[in-house]
């Protein structure tokens, strides 16, 4: 048959690539198969391994904290050394482009709303910014750019009594752009260096008011596109200071250089990709795969594969479908259980424990999704990341290292099944 | 909001807040019956993510982009009726933002029917901008003309003076050369022929050829017939007019829907036949697939639609083309790829350099997925070809970059633009596969 490898990964997301680059180590023939161009570009750039457990968080260090995790968390499923292995192949995918990699220990990285997070490992420009120096800081905001207020989340970080004086201030964005600019244009304006405005900008921040006398400056994450280290040290030349970003909402910048990263190791590992298109079902014969059905706008095309990964991420990812009566996994119907009252789904309070939010496939010890009576779906078929039911990855603070383990760990096992 | 922050972050939707409004379908723009985009408008949650893809937007500080174009137009225009905003022709069609959308909003829909309201309401029919957009809009129509004199034609549109005259009375751009006519159309050579060579009542296409391939390169459509007859395909090229796409993107909708109630009428009765619908280029497979479900209401515009393939995808699909290729070899030659937006939309901007990447002979690179620019009529426009060349730039650097002095890609209009850019000769895939395998 004509499209057919050895493992087919489904799902784009840092599951989905880390799964795909594992499998290729392995030495299997592999495809990835991904429907939209994927939630990197979304997420804020930022790789948590763990940084809460049962509510209970900063947590210094995470591989400590696995063991106070429940039973059936993916982490528990695959063990410590899967995270390591996961974070090997970020280490190895990011470069110098990523920090954190010399430490086990979480940093604390300063957000976009004035909180700080936990967090495995950050992109380097993110590095200077880290709550833990005892360094005084300095938020500067863009007029117009609505969604970073630099004033409101010093005040905010003074209140959680980080070590160091901090302030914000707003200034003009020195080129005017329409009201709605998008956050790359500002981007590609300071990589050009349009109308000297490096320049022009440490000038507004010059002249802005603050009795600050500051050792650092952050920005929210849009400095520079392909130069983005010129820019950052011309800046902090021309202010005296450091200089470092803070990761943003969508369109995310930073998600965006992670989703490039991702998908240049791809090519490189020689993984054949397939992006566009939704996988929609499947055949099977003998309890095991043949084939997962891609749609193309229309057409059912079937992609073979011995091995398959299922890494469609979760609700917002897609991978887990819900209505008002049910959790679904959509492609291949794996079993998703769940209270029937869908009142018991949530809780009052928005922050709280919600039952909806570690809704997923069930794996067996192989990480192979498993029916209402715990036997594995199908033989040769795994799930890895926001798929995967048993992790409130958004409280935890868990979300990319659970891709990461679950993602490596899969996509190793099915290069071996299939090779 | 901030994503990198806490709880509201990763946090999945709350799957029982979903879908607790029911609304009545309304019309999205005015005078129009059978299109309720409105769903589409309410999934946009701001994320402007399809901003971050646009093309023009990127090069082009007054264009507001795409979540403005789509929902955002639309929800002006619901709550204070109003016109159009004329940026909409701006929008070169390249239908980016579509794919990037992770909320599933139905972006190119809404540009396709806000451009023909605009057009239809708004532009001035006297205009000049409307005379050029209808001429080259219709370039099937001139091309059929132009091609009944072929070297007159192309001594005429070759010569400077003509090509002043143009840009001064038509506003189509001196610098662009016009695309010389063969000296003998495709369907010429086919009767010629005496059509097909195989009959097979197993394995029968209908070749769209479009018209860029009949008029202008003959050599892809050639190359298709020989490749398909070689794994033993039945070809029949049916009466066909334009597939549209030039006419989508000048909001020249009833235009289309005239071309397309022909294709559409052809096509379907060839499909009960056993036939399936096969393209050669990539902007034609798109518009029969999606644009003509989204944008009329034909009888048997379903069935086209999902009976409709691109031809290296549809062999891909069928036969073992890799492994056809494993035994074959070709002179030996480096290629800078292309992959036109039509065909990432489709998800096939990798299927050349996958199949090619390991024939003999061959050294492909992917010169990256930056647009050409030139998005079909769109870099015909003297207002848009300083714009269309500054999208391009990205590609012109990384194909100059590339080892290979010829380029390849499965668009006629990239194809234009790639040679424009560079001075190369450009390939189409097919003709590849025939070096190979005929
Ligand atoms: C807004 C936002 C902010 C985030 N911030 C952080 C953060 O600060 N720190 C952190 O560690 N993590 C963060 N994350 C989480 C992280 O980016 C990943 O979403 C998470 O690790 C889950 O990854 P995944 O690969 O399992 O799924 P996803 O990233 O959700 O990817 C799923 C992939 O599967 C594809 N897919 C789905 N259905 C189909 C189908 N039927 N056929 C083919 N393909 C399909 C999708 O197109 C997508 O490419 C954030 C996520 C979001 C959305
Ligand atoms: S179709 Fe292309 S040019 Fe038009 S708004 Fe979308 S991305 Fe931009
Ligand atoms: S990508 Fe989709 S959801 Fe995001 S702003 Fe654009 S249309 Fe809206």
């Amino acid at each position: 048959m004509p499209i057919r490898e050895d493992v087919l990964v489904v799902g784009g997301g840092i599951a989905g690539t880390t799964a795909a680059l594992a499998a290729a180590e392995t030495g299997a023939e592999v495809r990835l198969l991904s429907h939209k161009k994927s939630t990197l570009r979304q997420a804020s750039g930022l790789i948590d391994v763990l940084g809460a457990v049962g509510g209970d968080g900063p947590i210094a260090d995470p591989f400590e904290a696995i063991e106070r995790l429940p039973d059936d968390h993916p982490y528990r499923v695959v063990g410590a050394e899967s995270i390591h292995d996961g974070l090997r192949f970020f280490d190895d995918v990011a470069g110098d482009v990523y920090a954190g990699g010399h430490t086990d220990r979480n940093a604390l990285v300063l957000t976009h709303g004035g909180t700080i997070k936990p967090t495995a490992r950050y992109p380097e420009s993110v590095a200077p910014g880290l709550a833990s120096a005892a360094a005084d800081t300095l938020l500067v905001g863009f007029a117009g750019l609505t969604d970073f207020d630099a004033p409101v989340a010093a005040d905010h970080l003074a209140a959680t009594g980080v070590p160091f004086e901090i302030d914000g201030v707003t200034v003009r964005f020195p080129i005017e752009f329409r009201d709605d600019a998008r956050t790359t244009r500002l981007a590609k304006a300071l990589d050009a260096d349009e109308d000297r405005v490096r320049k022009r900008l440490t000038d507004a921040i010059d002249a802005a008011e603050t009795d600050l006398d500051y050792d650092r400056v952050g920005f929210p994450a849009m400095l520079g596109d392909d130069h983005a280290a010129a820019v950052r040290d011309e800046l902090a030349d021309r202010l005296g200071a450091a200089v470092f970003e803070i990761p943003t909402g969508p369109p995310s910048l930073l998600g965006l250089q992670l989703e490039e990263l991702l998908f240049d190791a791809l090519d490189d590992a020689g993984v054949r990709i397939s992006a566009g298109n939704p996988a929609v079902g499947y055949e099977a014969a003998d309890g095991r795969l043949e084939s997962v059905t891609v749609d193309r706008r229309g057409q059912a095309v079937p992609y073979h594969a011995a091995e398959v990964v299922l890494a469609t991420g979760g609700l917002v990812g897609k991978g887990i479908d819900s209505d008002r009566e049910s959790v679904t996994e959509p492609i291949f119907d794996c079993h998703v259980p769940h209270p029937s009252d869908r009142y018991a789904w949530s809780e009052d309070d928005a922050f709280g424990d919600h039952a909806f939010a570690r809704f997923g496939v069930v794996p067996d010890d192989d990480l192979r999704p498993t029916d209402d009576a715990a036997e594995p779906h199908f033989e040769n078929l795994r799930a890895a990341g926001g798929v995967l039911g048993g992790a409130d990855v958004a409280r935890e603070k868990s979300a990319a290292g659970v891709s990461l383990a679950t993602g490596a760990y899969a996509g190793r096992r099915a290069g071996e099944e299939a090779t | 909001m901030s994503d990198a922050e806490s709880p509201a972050t990763t946090e999945p939707t709350d799957p029982t807040r979903e879908h607790e409004t029911d609304f009545d379908p309304v019309s999205v723009f005015d005078g129009d019956e059978t299109m309720d985009l409105r769903p589409g408008a309410d999934n946009c949650y701001k994320c402007s993510v399809c901003d971050t893809a646009c093309p023009v937007a990127e090069v082009d500080d007054d264009f507001p982009g795409p979540k403005f174009q789509g929902p955002e137009q639309w929800r002006l225009k619901r709550k204070d009726g109003g016109e159009i905003d004329d940026s909409i022709m701006s929008c070169s069609n390249c239908m980016r933002c579509d794919d990037a959308c992770p909320s599933g909003v139905p972006l190119s829909q809404m540009h396709n029917t806000a451009r023909g309201e605009y057009v239809d309401e708004q532009m001035d029919k006297l205009s000049r901008e409307y005379v050029r957009n209808r001429i080259l809009a219709n370039y099937g129509t001139l091309a059929r003309l132009g091609s009944k004199v072929p070297r007159l034609t192309n001594l005429v549109m070759g010569n400077s003076l003509v090509q002043k005259i143009n840009e001064k009375v038509l506003g189509i751009p001196s610098e662009r050369d016009f695309p010389a006519f063969a000296s003998q159309t495709f369907r010429e050579w086919w009767h010629e022929r005496g059509g097909a060579n195989v009959e097979n009542e197993d394995k029968r296409i209908a070749y769209f050829h479009g018209c860029y391939s009949n008029y202008n390169t003959p050599e892809v459509a050639k190359a298709l017939v020989r490749v398909f007859e070689s794994f033993g395909y039945e070809v029949v090229v049916p009466r066909q007019r334009c597939s549209g796409t030039p006419m989508f993107a000048n909001g020249m909708l009833d235009d289309a829907e005239r071309a397309a109630g022909v294709n559409v009428g052809e096509f379907s009765d060839l499909l009960e036949a056993g036939y399936d619908v096969v393209a050669s280029c990539t902007s034609c497979s798109m518009s029969l697939r999606q644009e003509y479900p989204e944008l009329f209401e034909l009888s048997g515009i379903e069935e086209v639609a999902a009976n409709t393939y691109e031809a290296l995808e549809y062999l891909r699909i069928h036969e073992d083309v890799r492994g056809a290729l494993d035994d074959a070899s070709v002179d030996d030659q480096a290629l800078a790829y292309h992959a036109p937006c039509h065909a990432r939309n489709q998800g096939l901007d990798r299927q050349a350099v996958e199949l090619f990447r390991d024939l003999d002979g061959v050294l492909i690179e992917d010169v990256g997925d930056s647009c050409s620019g030139i998005s079909g009529t769109y870099g015909w426009k003297e207002e848009k070809y300083e714009t269309s060349m500054k999208i391009g730039e990205e590609m012109f650097e990384h194909m100059r970059d590339a080892t290979g002095e010829v380029g390849m890609t499965e668009c006629p209009t990239c194809s234009m633009q790639m040679e424009h850019g560079t001075g190369y000769d450009i390939k189409h895939p097919l003709q590849l596969l025939e070096e190979a395998l005929c």
